[in-house]
């Protein structure tokens, strides 16, 4: 199978307008990803299930990743006037990362037994740009993964036949996988609880004290 | 919506009996073949709206043995999620640790000693023996057989899971497999009943097969019956005894070559029609093949140690990065997505689970046959709900 | 002929259904809770806590060390340590546990807590037949039930109960070497002091100071 820089040439050069990159895998094993944008992504993912050199006609994975705001910091040397004299002085700079939602697919090609080409798309942010295109229209096998990734995550694919909770009931309100899902509490609580579960468990229902038995 | 990929449209024309007036007699019948049902293998709904008998739309609704076992692999080390893949396909224990424990060492570069190699192929083959038995004797239980056949099976599989009683200490949740090998070593009591229980398992197998293979009833009731074309099998990203039936030879004990499977002399069977008998045919095959990789691998297993000496159990921290592997399990492909940021616990945990994908043409199998036939298609594609709700 | 095949499978039937009277193969069923099949010597249930010895209370092997309730997936145990310590196997002052309560509505039987445990004090029962009317605390197993002699030990895995033993056996002759060592060592360093001081003592006595001459008396 070629490369995936060549692979990324013959892309840029079907469509001028994407933006794709290459991301590196620091585990020596596992496979490079191409990172495509939203707007084009669903051309790419056609050109590469029709390209007679690459068949991807087989879409094995499709997962769903959260990447939250993550604030970064990084020691900066300033030039700062202290007390009369030019110093260098270090300055903590905070930024901002702004977190997305991101979804990889993993494609073979059953033809021509070769693989993996993987593939990211990323939201504009996890609140309220959440569009994604779908691609169940060119691999079929997408579309229930495609709706798990909508359950857990809250991603909205543009272009699904039937994009609706699958795994959670249809009146459940959240997004179970997020990493800043609190679920709540008010489930039965374990028989048996202690420590922070016991503190929940007081709101709900009280506990009587276990006595120690000494044999 | 389906045109682009060429396959037909997920609906079916009704063509009701019309009275003078012209409107339609009577009216379509929606049924929930709901989630307490003896033939729906596990907690599983379809949603059916039927004409008479025959089924117009499905729709199958699951969820119901949702435990987020994902997010509960966000919160743990990589070793305490092992015991939690036993219970994803908990016929399967072995090849679900297999796919995980093969796709951590390919995250952390562990390399597994010959002699644990031989062992998981073993493990492996067995699991897929006692899968596919226990499968056939569903199959004809879902067609009326009322569970005679299926006692047979079941006697048979105990066998097998005796076997991984002695080695693991459980029949079914074996936990068995390790970053970098196995637990515990197999002496050679162990492998010599497992050489008697392979022998004897040909001989069931015969006799199992002349039950069912030529049975008229089966024939009639599986031949052209939840057809499903290649081309269709391989968009809907099918995998397992189900793709081959439809006649497309992938299968990743060829493909991937994962493990020493390219040490082992077997055929990988192929359906031609992609019907209910050619995936139950596929099945029967296949343990036949099985049965040839165990003997080779009994045969030939070498001594020596069968742990990484490199891995640890505590404190594991694999290096950040991300991979993907797969196994040919007995259902389809499984697989593992884990990505690593350097901490003790995965930053995200991903099963690609093969029944659940399987699911996706159950609507376009089902549509213009009979509710009963609905019940052996779904047996056909075997699902268990571990899987597909996670 | 047709319905040919379904005849041989009514034969197939017949064959299990008569050959289970008389071959034991055939008739694999066995009359639960009446009688009972052997159980192989790997099964594993729950966990149980080693004793040593007769009582329960200081014969436990179990420190408190808290490396099975870290590595437990579905964290059923909870452990509470002690504030005082008592003598191990090998005779040192150790700390052991005041709480060690096991869940077994939550336990699933892993055995990943036998495996990291580094002192051999908390292995799997084979007993299954738990269940109790009792919802809140009737599966919570405290310390006094979890403690099993290290001869209960050795009846239901005997061979892994003698694997441990030799670890054990092990680890308490190493202490024991060690501990034999070091006396020996302080012994020797004991009698080398010794001989040093009775050595200078003999070989150049201490030069007896002259009286110091009176000054001349005065004339």
């Amino acid at each position: 199978m070629e490369t995936l820089e060549q692979i990324k040439l013959r892309l840029e050069a079907a469509l001028p307008s994407a933006k794709i990159e290459i991301l590196a895998n620091e585990c020596a094993a596992g496979e490079r990803s191409l990172l495509v944008d939203a707007a084009s992504g669903f051309a790419l993912a056609k050109f590469l299930r029709d390209d007679p050199q690459l068949k991807l006609d087989y879409c094995s994975n499709v997962t769903g990743v959260d990447w939250p705001d993550k604030e970064l910091t990084e020691k900066i040397k300033v030039k700062q006037i202290v007390e009369g004299v030019e110093k260098e002085v270090e300055e903590v700079k905070k930024t901002l990362r702004p977190g997305c939602l991101e979804v990889v697919y993993h494609l073979y090609s059953m033809a021509l037994k070769l693989g993996p080409v993987v593939l990211r798309m990323r939201t504009g942010n996890r609140a309220d740009s959440t569009h994604l295109p779908s691609l169940t229209p060119l691999w079929r096998g997408a579309e229930f993964q495609e709706r798990e990734v909508y359950d857990l995550y809250g991603v909205i694919f543009d272009g699904h036949p039937d994009l609706r909770r699958i795994l959670m009931w249809d009146e459940f309100v959240g997004f179970p996988m997020r990493r800043d899902y609190v679920a709540p509490d008010d489930f039965e609580y374990e028989p048996t609880p202690h420590d922070e579960v016991l503190i929940e468990a007081k709101k709900h229902y009280p506990v009587e004290p276990k006595a120690e038995v000494k044999a | 919506m389906n045109a682009i990929a060429g396959l037909p449209a997920k609906s079916f024309e009704v063509k009701p009996k019309l009275d003078e007036s012209g409107t339609p007699i009577g009216e379509l019948l929606e049924i929930s073949m709901g989630p307490h049902h003896p033939s729906t293998h596990g907690v599983f709904r379809m949603d059916v709206v039927l004409d008479g008998e025959t089924v117009v739309k499905l729709k199958p609704v699951f969820g119901y043995l949702h435990r987020n076992h994902e997010k509960i692999g966000e919160n743990i080390s990589y070793l305490a999620s092992m015991p939690y893949t036993d219970r994803l396909d908990y016929f399967c224990s072995m090849t679900n640790n297999w796919a995980y424990a093969l796709t951590v060492e390919k995250l952390a570069g562990l390399a597994v000693p010959e002699r644990a190699e031989y062992i998981r192929v073993i493990m492996a083959e067995l699991t897929r023996l006692q899968n596919h038995t226990c499968l056939i004797g569903f199959f004809v239980q879902d067609m009326g057989a009322l569970g005679t056949p299926m006692m047979y099976a079941f006697r048979e599989r105990e066998k097998i899971l005796d076997l991984f009683e002695s080695v693991s200490g459980a029949r079914m949740m074996c936990n068995y497999l390790r970053f970098g090998g196995v637990r515990v070593d197999v002496n050679d009591e162990w492998i010599a009943q497992a050489k008697q229980v392979v022998s004897a398992y040909s001989k069931f197998l015969d006799e199992f097969g002349a039950f069912l293979t030529e049975n008229e009833i089966v024939l009639a009731r599986t031949q052209f019956i939840g057809v499903m074309s290649s081309a269709q099998a391989v968009n809907a990203s099918i995998t397992g005894p189900m793709l081959r039936a439809a006649g497309v030879n992938y299968d990743l004990r060829k493909v991937d070559k994962y493990g020493i499977y390219s040490r082992f002399n077997f055929q990988v069977p192929v359906g031609e029609h992609g019907d209910i008998y050619d995936r139950y045919m596929v099945r029967v095959l296949e343990m036949r093949e099985s049965i040839k990789i165990l003997e080779q691998a009994l045969r030939d297993i070498p001594a020596g140690p069968v742990m990484d000496r490199k891995s640890k159990l505590r404190g594991f921290r694999p290096k950040p990065g991300e991979v993907y592997g797969r196994v040919e399990g007995p259902k389809g492909e499984l697989g593992f997505y884990l990505i690593s940021d350097g901490s003790p616990n995965p930053y995200r945990y991903r099963v690609r689970p093969p029944s659940f994908i399987n699911l996706t043409l159950l609507e376009d199998m089902c549509l213009g046959h009979r509710i009963s036939d609905a019940v052996v298609i779904l047996g056909s594609v075997d699902i268990v709900l571990g899987e597909v709700d996670r | 002929m047709i319905g040919e095949q379904i005849i041989k499978g009514m034969a197939v039937t017949a064959k299990n259904f008569f050959g289970s009277y008389v071959s034991k193969e055939r008739l694999t069923t066995v009359q639960y809770p009446e009688e009972h099949l052997a159980q192989k010597e790997n099964t594993r249930q729950f966990p149980f806590l080693v004793y040593d010895g007769d009582d329960w209370e200081t014969g436990l092997r179990c420190v408190a060390c808290q490396i099975c309730e870290k590595e437990c997936p579905p964290k059923c145990i909870y452990i509470v340590k002690s504030k005082d310590k008592k003598p191990d196997y090998k005779g040192q002052p150790q700390i052991y546990p005041v709480t060690f309560d096991i869940d077994i509505s939550v336990c699933m039987s892993c055995q990943i807590c036998v495996e990291v445990c580094p002192f051999e004090s908390i292995k799997m029962d084979t007993k299954f037949e738990l269940s109790t009317a009792d919802r809140f605390g009737g599966l919570l197993l405290t310390r006094d039930k979890l403690a099993k002699p290290n001869t209960y030990y050795q009846a239901i895995h005997p061979q892994d109960a003698a694997e441990s033993d030799a670890v054990i056996a092990g680890e308490k002759a190493k202490a024991e070497a060690k501990a034999k060592a070091a006396a020996e060592a302080k012994v020797k360093a004991d009698a080398e002091v010794k001989a040093k001081a009775a050595a200078a003592a003999a070989v150049a006595p201490m030069p007896v100071p002259a009286p110091p001459t009176p000054p001349p008396a005065p004339q």
